[in-house]
């Protein structure tokens, strides 16, 4: 067991700690949750670039920082920024997922076009890859894609499609091979929101917002040649995109900020004469909860030193996800049962706390264990992946088709 | 940076499996669990020639002088295969205080005996942590009067040390005048905890550092009883899954249900990260003092939040066969019902880690 950095990493992390002292200020208020980011936010993210401290180990020549990766400079960056309570680089899913798949199996074409002005903020993509019929089992979309000269001619519907009313672009897994196996026969394009036939519908959710969409495509054409990888090789795309997706839903220094401005809330609110972490009940589900994050805390510092060690990480990193979601959920819950009668206070009300963030965050962190891989599914990977125990057998029919058989 | 255990702790881990492996089938656990004598002198010697019993002694008192980390190592590896020697008190506590409050002569007579294994030392400091039907240790000039419950590695104890109600330990010896002793019948056959009553017994004071030792006794005991359990309910997820994998019902596998595998992964996916949390909480100990009794905390209610539902899942996942003797899956169950309730459960030792962070005004 050995937490120290190194002198190297010490004076790396003193930098950083350095340039949020003097450049803080610059930083956009707050968390920009807008799809589109800002002037200010822009301005941000191209001071962060320059220094390293987003799009680090993205090559100069696509407008990256060109830095050798170092998985453990990455971690001073994210602590640090975190620690600071000042946002970091642009976390969107063009920069997060677009860009590494593009990286990796893009064109030079393709990198040259749209790395650069994605990481700067000026081009805005959403993600085009559920359907209303493809959720867990996402392989099986229906979305079409028929070739037709130099085009394909795009018909179906995908759902949450979140950030779809202001992208600029789409990446999208539409079915171009009819006959291959449901895996073979996907491909994965990238195309321009504005391509006639695409209609955008803001789903609306359980929290009164519409923080996703349903996105229609009617006869959308697009060039052939927009197309990321081969034609009926777009899962294995995907895949890669998926790949880098992970850590985003599980990052602990979230889960540590949650839980820190819940002891300021049980701190700070009053129950009669008391505050509410007088009350021993609420005070001891708050302990609880922070030997949770301590214990996702510390497993996420062995899956960091595992990675630097070049292990894959195993079971460690395959229970993040699962975790780390109901445990930001139940952080939430504990906020809202601290608060009391005032707890159910929503919709900008009278005496509402903090904009309604408990309850929001509450509700949202329920469809984050849902989405990105459902907590059953989840479950599934944990036990096959990291048990090796044998994977559900297939039916053809649902069990109740084959009692109305063997009944008739 | 390295979070996690070195390639030392690695080796010693599988050193100490292979020993156990060796001589602690679950059969002897079951010999040495339903007979007379609790303890397995064969477990404990081969332990010993391995150095086990002398890791927490300093070298110049003939041990190996490791850290708690390494102890924890020790621990998990003993509850995974339920070995019923002792660990906790003779080889772990005793060595921690005796070397942080023992005089001279007291670390001359006691430390090489516990390395050699002649001598064991029994630890009573459950009364630091709360009093249980009014017992309690007064030390009246140099007599100790009272009584001290869950005295732990009981049985064929050499000496005593026992915590009075200042926190400040003694060292009693077991065939002290006006020492009764009343062994206590637990559900974990495989460790041994009793009582001790005191009437006007003569006590080798430690040093009075007011209650500072007793305090890292806590500490270090909760970091090797959660490390206990997470050996413990790795046995049991291991067993859980081997079974689910060979039981056929409904002519499936039946791990191949989800009602069966979600059971098991949602084991395997809380397990995992007690893992790290002992590993912290150990190295806090050894190594960042400032943080050591709260990550301590952590980890002793955490773990033993999370394997009390290991061990009912990983019993359940055996369906019938789970709840008899004849598998033996209980030994495990009992060790980590024996882990959670001892120095402190969950919701006494939450109530500490509040109080150590202020979240309690004082009356």
């Amino acid at each position: 067991m050995d937490l120290e950095c190194g002198p190297e990493y010490d004076a790396f992390r003193e930098e950083v700690r350095q340039f949020l002292k003097s450049h803080g200020d610059r930083a956009p208020a707050g968390k920009d949750r807008a799809a589109r980011p800002s002037t200010e936010a822009v301005e941000w993210q191209k001071l962060l670039i320059e220094h390293g401290y987003t799009a680090r180990t993205i090559p100069k020549e696509y407008g990256g920082y060109g830095a050798e990766p170092d998985i453990l400079k990455s971690r001073i960056i994210a602590e640090e920024f975190s620690r600071a309570g000042i946002p970091g680089g642009l976390a969107n899913q063009g920069i997060s997922m677009l860009v590494p798949t593009l990286l990796e199996l893009g064109t030079e074409k393709q990198k040259r076009q749209w790395v650069e002005p994605t990481l700067k903020g000026e081009v805005v993509w959403c993600q085009g890859y559920s359907e209303p019929g493809a959720g867990s089992d996402l392989a099986s979309l229906k979305t079409s894609a028929q070739a037709d000269k130099r085009d394909f001619v795009i018909n179906g519907q995908k759902i949450w499609t979140s950030t779809a009313k202001e992208a600029d672009m789409i990446f999208c897994l539409v079915r171009t091979e009819a006959d291959a196996p449901k895996h073979d026969g996907i491909s994965y394009l990238i195309f321009s929101m504005d391509t006639p036939g695409i209609e955008v519908r803001p789903l609306k959710t359980m929290t009164g917002h519409a923080e996703f969409n349903e996105t229609f495509f009617t006869d959308v054409r697009v060039p052939m040649d927009q197309i990321v990888g081969q034609r009926g090789q777009g899962w294995f795309v995907a895949n890669a995109t998926l790949g880098h997706e992970r850590g985003m839903l599980g990052d602990p220094d979230a889960l540590e900020n949650r839980f820190h401005a819940l002891v300021k809330l049980m701190q700070e609110e009053r129950i009669g004469q008391g505050r509410a972490i007088d009350n021993a009940v609420l005070r001891d589900r708050l302990a609880a909860l922070q030997a949770e994050v301590a214990a996702m805390k510390y497993n996420g510092m062995r899956i960091l030193s595992d990675n630097l060690k070049g292990d894959p990480g195993g079971m460690a990193k395959l229970i993040v996800k699962l975790q780390s979601c109901e445990l930001a959920h139940q952080i939430s819950a504990l906020a809202i049962d601290a608060m009391g009668e005032i707890g159910i206070l929503y919709h900008g009300s009278a005496r509402e706390r903090e904009g309604g963030a408990w309850q929001w965050n509450y509700m949202f962190q329920l469809g984050l264990i849902i989405g990105g891989g459902t907590a059953q599914i989840q479950k599934n990977i944990i036990a096959e992946r990291g048990l090796d125990m044998p994977r559900e057998p297939k039916l053809a029919k649902p069990a109740s088709a084959e009692r109305k058989k063997g009944a008739a | 940076m390295d979070f996690g255990l070195s390639q030392d702790q690695k080796m010693l881990r599988d050193a100490v499996a292979r020993c156990l492996s060796d001589t602690c089938p679950l059969d002897h656990v079951r010999e040495c669990a339903e007979g007379e004598a609790s303890y397995s002198d064969k477990v404990q010697s081969a332990l010993s020639e391995l150095g086990i019993t002398g890791m927490m002694v300093p070298e110049q008192h003939d041990g190996l002088g490791m850290t708690l980390l390494d102890a924890a190592v020790v621990a998990e590896q003993l509850a995974y295969a339920v070995a019923p020697v002792p660990f906790l008190a003779s080889h772990v506590l005793a060595p921690i205080a005796l070397a942080q409050a023992g005089n001279e002569q007291q670390q001359a007579e006691w430390l090489p005996k516990i390395v050699s294994g002649e001598a064991r030392i029994a630890v009573a400091i459950a009364e630091t942590i709360e009093a249980r039907d009014g017992a309690g240790v007064t030390n009246n000039g140099g007599k100790l009067d009272g009584t001290a419950l869950f005295a732990l590695e009981f049985a064929d104890a050499g000496a005593f040390l026992v915590a009075d109600a200042t926190g400040r330990l003694h060292l009693v010896p077991a065939d002290a005048e006006g020492l009764k002793k009343v062994p206590l019948t637990t559900i974990d056959r495989t460790r041994s905890v009793g009582e001790l009553r005191f009437a006007q017994v003569a006590a080798e004071p430690l040093a009075d550092d007011g209650g500072a030792t007793a305090a890292r006794l806590r500490d270090a005991g909760r970091v090797i009883l959660a490390a206990d359990s997470i050996g413990a309910g790795q046995a049991m997820i291991e067993k859980a899954v081997d079974y689910a994998g060979q039981r056929e019902q409904f002519g499936r596998i039946i791990g191949s249900f989800q009602a069966v595998k979600h059971m098991c992964a949602e084991m395997a996916a809380r397990h995992e990260p007690c893992r790290s949390l002992v590993w912290y909480a150990a190295h806090a100990f050894d190594a960042a003092p400032d943080e050591a009794s709260l990550a301590a905390c952590h980890a002793k209610s955490h773990t033993g939040e999370v394997h009390r539902f290991v061990a009912r899942t990983a019993t359940e996942v055996h369906g019938g066969m789970g709840f008899t003797d004849l598998l033996g899956l209980h030994y495990w169950f009992k060790r980590i019902g024996f882990d959670r309730q001892i120095l402190g459960g969950p919701e006494a030792v939450r109530a500490e880690a509040a109080t150590l962070q202020g979240w309690i005004h004082a009356a």
